[in-house]
């Protein structure tokens, strides 16, 4: 490895040619402020033969480097997303309804007992050694989980899906692939079903007939439906879905970052927003 | 009009000229005795040869390529040049990167990031001609930081991409805060936009000064 020297350092040096893994060590973790005539230089330091050989050596190593670095950043993809979002969604639902027993089993003893997540906290902080204590420290715990899975999937939403991520925020992105059951998925869904996922119930209550079209699903949650007038709403999330859908298809199949679609998104949101409604 | 470099030409393909190059088909694009149809809309470096630009390519040149995406460009480039490294950031168009170089032993992928050219620099030698055609916020930045790989007499031929720096802005506005950063360190030689080709795209031939 070169990182004792990295001013001079060619990747080649000090690396066994033989040694598959120490060449792709090299390739993907070396560095050199600046370039040199590396190809000159493996020849003279008996790094290989001649010029030919030792771009076919290069050759073979970049491939081989590159591979493994693609195949590392998307086994970290959108499957260990899916998990990390339903493990907090999970880790929520569990702390949310411990900490509903939490508070009826407090209610029984104490005048002011209240409910929520943060009565159990207030409780777990208690010095007591006693059983209702101890089950509001496991609903403290799984809150502090859900907590650190949310920036789990803050952090990396955005390099599964960097244009879904960015038009819907990171936790509605992983959230839509989770439920359309990958990034793939999500990308060959159009806009109509991205925009009713995780409305399910409705809709095939709907689909039986029994009930209105449903507006939205999970993109409820989004700014870009939340902040208009409920009136508008419908026309507000068919447009976000189908940039949504546009966001999913450009990170699937490319991966590039397009930050127009954030634009966009803004301007036809905004004219929505403008539309006169009755009061 | 300038020379096509050696290894470019135009062939027919369904009756229609088009720019080509010779080398092992890569993303599906039609081919006729071996030589792969170089669609020009699909490639910044295409419509700049297309457009008559003096980019001084003679073939065979050595070439630092940045934003190298799925190889289409990269591909063609690597058909008519010496040793042509490839730099990309993102995983996955560098998967299909990859079975554009398979084939070419002359053609060496990196998974790099080109805002930091000194983790790459263990590896590029320096070169001929530096291709820039990255998507990011900075492209002026991103080719004075990779200025060291040019020799004195290189050539950077640059497409800027007016909405990677701020969609918002009036292209012409971006364009030309581009050329004046990129003054710090090359000497323009020539500027065009690449419509129709391509949309709110100058292409930019300089060289280190």
């Amino acid at each position: 490895m070169n990182e004792a020297d990295p001013s001079s350092g060619g990747w080649f040096e000090n690396v066994d040619r033989e040694d598959a893994e120490s060449v792709t060590e090299a390739i993907r973790t070396g560095s050199a402020e600046s370039p040199a005539a590396w190809p000159e230089r493996a020849v003279e330091s008996g790094f290989a033969d001649e010029r030919d050989e030792y771009y076919e050596i290069l050759h073979d190593a970049t491939v081989r480097a590159t591979r493994e670095a693609v195949q590392e950043a998307e086994r970290s993809d959108d499957k260990q997303l899916m998990h990390s979002i339903r493990a907090m969604d999970d880790c929520e639902r569990v702390a949310n309804e411990l900490a509903e027993r939490v508070a009826e089993w407090a209610g029984s003893r104490h005048e002011d007992a209240e409910t929520g997540v943060e009565y159990a906290r207030e409780l777990a902080e208690t010095d007591d050694d006693d059983p209702l204590v101890s089950l509001s420290r496991r609903v403290r715990d799984l809150d502090d989980e859900a907590d650190a899975l949310r920036a789990h999937v803050e952090r990396t939403a955005p390099e599964v899906a960097p244009n879904l991520s960015a038009l819907a925020g990171p936790v509605l992105a992983a959230r839509l692939i989770a439920l359309a059951g990958g990034l793939k998925q999500l990308a060959r869904k159009p806009a109509g079903t991205v925009q009713v996922l995780g409305a399910e119930e409705a809709l095939f209550a709907h689909l039986r007939g029994r009930a209105p079209s449903p507006k939205h699903g999970v993109i409820f949650v989004h700014e870009a439906v939340q902040g208009t007038h409920p009136e508008n709403r419908g026309s507000a999330a068919r447009a976000l879905a189908g940039k949504l859908a546009i966001a999913a298809r450009v990170d699937h199949y490319s991966g590039e970052r397009k930050p127009e679609l954030d634009a966009e998104l803004a301007e036809r949101i905004e004219r929505i927003q403008a539309r006169d409604v009755d009061e | 009009m300038s020379d096509l470099p050696a290894g470019v030409e135009r062939r027919a393909f369904d009756g229609r000229e088009s720019l080509a190059t010779e080398g092992e088909s890569v993303y599906g694009e039609p081919t006729v005795d071996g030589w792969r149809k170089w669609d020009v809309r699909r490639s910044k470096l295409g419509a700049m040869l297309e457009k008559g630009m003096d980019t001084n390519l003679a073939g065979g040149e050595t070439v630092l390529y940045l934003g190298a995406a799925a190889g289409t460009t990269v591909s063609h480039v690597a058909d008519f040049s010496g040793p042509t490294y490839a730099v990309e950031f993102a995983a996955r168009p560098a998967r299909d990167l990859l079975d554009a170089a398979e084939p070419r032993k002359n053609l060496f992928p990196l998974l790099k990031d080109a805002r930091k050219p000194e983790t790459y620099a263990h590896v590029v030698e320096p070169v001929d001609v530096l291709i820039q055609d990255v998507a990011t916020r900075g492209q002026a930045k991103v080719a004075l930081a990779n200025r060291r790989f040019l020799d004195d007499d290189g050539r950077l031929l640059l497409a800027v991409k007016a909405r990677s720096e701020d969609v918002a802005r009036d292209p012409d506005a971006v364009f030309e805060e581009t050329l004046t950063a990129l003054k710090d360190g090359y000497e323009i030689l020539e500027t065009r936009s690449l419509e129709p080709f391509h949309d709110d795209h100058l292409a930019v031939v300089a060289r280190p000064e």
